[in-house]
């Protein structure tokens, strides 16, 4: 579903990403995670063409994102993100938020678009919100509502940015609930996140990044249980800790 | 030797002033309009990353911020007959200057607006699948222009009172009005006294709605 072919990517003389290959395949969840600076969240934003590569091949369903004939309006709105900061559109309530690129990109009708809303609201239990503004919502119910608006778009896949590290611990399980009931749907995940509980229970695959490199990809049951690279085994040390 | 103020009657209001109020405040109007339109067209030319955009739109604003209102009214007056070969008159000549000018300080406005409103909103937007214009509609204005309601109207205040030079090509405007007026009954300082103080109100009230509209903004967010 997604294929990220020798991909390498400078900010100015700084490269970021350097020669980086990972798939995810259809119905996959997989798990990309490293220390903070270490290319993951760039890399992330790659594969929708959020930002630019200068080297290498990104395809998500077979179709060239970093092709220029690409239509990546189009391509994007079959692909499905979540933010850190859930980047919702504050001037708009929980239900436009929701119905804005359903009626203007995929041109549905306003009553197919509130009907998706609706259900979705009901699926990540925020019904009773649908016409309160985002300031008004807690983070975790923020997120939620974000997860619902890239879900309304019917993705093929859905790419989590660190989903849950901009929230207060109290409400990381209520957004990590819905990723996982997602991920038991069968729905395709690439999930940059540093939370290995939600790793060990859904991922199939686990990416470790460090310095712009992909380091490791492997198995869930490998990188948990004999992680090959020092690197990686540092880094679950400092982060399995606790 | 006093102010005498008895000339001044509803009928000379009629006579003299009113026509004079109604220009002014419709050059305000369409030059706030235009001006910010085109003024958000030249911000997000100049905040865009092809320099064959950016480029002109940073010149042709740096050109009309550095330039005096009273010489471009006075220079497009005389250039446009020339440039389309026959006079306009001073009313429409008046309106394209003004939304010209003022587009130049609407854009730089607009431009912190645009910056105000984070990045990643546009990106959201991206996500979902909508194209830049859609974006940038839907997502980024709407709250760029509502950050920068306050100095909109304040710049628009600024337009109202400038709109007194057009004195300079003779087109009959509000404070035109008090003059005439005032050479008519052979009054010219209490006329220009009493055009003090109409400009005073207008502009005051004004601001006291901006400062009003400013304190409900807060509350709001």
């Amino acid at each position: 579903m997604i294929e990220i072919r020798n991909v390498s990517k400078w900010f100015g003389a700084f490269q970021v990403l350097k020669d980086c290959s990972a798939r995810v395949d259809k119905g996959e969840v997989v798990v990309v995670c490293g220390p903070s600076g270490s290319g993951k969240s760039t890399l992330i934003k790659c594969v929708n063409a959020l930002e630019p590569i200068q080297e290498g091949e990104i395809t998500v369903a077979g179709i060239p994102v970093t092709d220029p004939k690409t239509d990546l309006p189009k391509l994007r709105a079959k692909v499905g993100m979540v933010f850190q900061h859930f980047e919702l559109f504050p001037h708009l309530s929980i239900m436009q938020n929701l119905t804005l690129a359903q009626v203007r990109v995929l041109r549905r009708t306003r009553e197919e678009a509130n009907e998706k809303a609706l259900k979705l609201l009901d699926r990540v239990g925020l019904r009773d919100q649908a016409q309160k503004f985002p300031g008004q919502l807690s983070g975790g119910q923020q997120q939620r509502v974000a997860i619902a608006r890239a879900l309304a778009m019917d993705p093929l896949a859905m790419l989590f940015d660190e989903p849950t590290s901009a929230l207060d611990p109290e409400m990381i399980n209520e957004v990590l609930d819905v990723m996982v009931e997602l991920a038991h749907e069968g729905m395709t995940m690439m999930c940059v996140t540093h939370e290995m509980g939600f790793a060990r229970k859904v991922a199939h695959r686990v990416v470790f990044m460090d310095g712009g490199e992909i380091v490791e990809d492997a198995s869930k049951e490998d990188f948990f249980g004999k992680p090959r690279s020092e690197r990686a085994q540092l880094f679950l040390s400092k982060i399995l800790q606790h | 030797m006093g102010l005498d103020l008895s000339f001044f009657t509803w009928d000379l209001a009629r006579n003299f002033l009113i026509g004079g109020l109604i220009f002014s405040v419709v050059l305000t109007l369409v030059a706030m309009t235009g001006g910010i339109f085109f003024g958000t067209l030249l911000a997000l030319a100049r905040l865009s990353d092809r320099p064959w955009l950016a480029f002109p739109a940073a010149g042709y604003v740096n050109a009309m911020r550095s330039v005096p209102l009273v010489m471009v009214i006075l220079w497009f007056f005389l250039l446009i007959p020339f440039l389309i070969g026959r006079p306009i008159g001073a009313e429409w000549s008046a309106v394209i200057t003004f939304t010209a000018f003022e587009s130049a300080y609407y854009s730089e406005i607009m431009r912190a607006g645009v910056q105000s409103v984070a990045r990643g909103q546009a990106a959201a937007g991206f996500a979902l699948g909508l194209t830049y214009a859609q974006s940038m509609r839907l997502v980024v204005l709407p709250q760029a222009f509502r950050n920068m309601l306050p100095v909109l109207l304040t710049q628009t205040i600024i337009l109202f009172q400038d709109t007194s030079l057009v004195y300079a090509i003779g087109a009959y405007d509000l404070l035109k009005g008090f003059e005439t007026a005032g050479k008519n009954f052979n009054r010219p300082v209490e006329a220009y006294t009493l055009a003090a103080v109409v400009y005073f109100v207008i502009c005051y009230s004004l601001s006291g709605s901006v400062r009003r509209l400013q304190r409900r903004m807060a509350v709001v967010r």
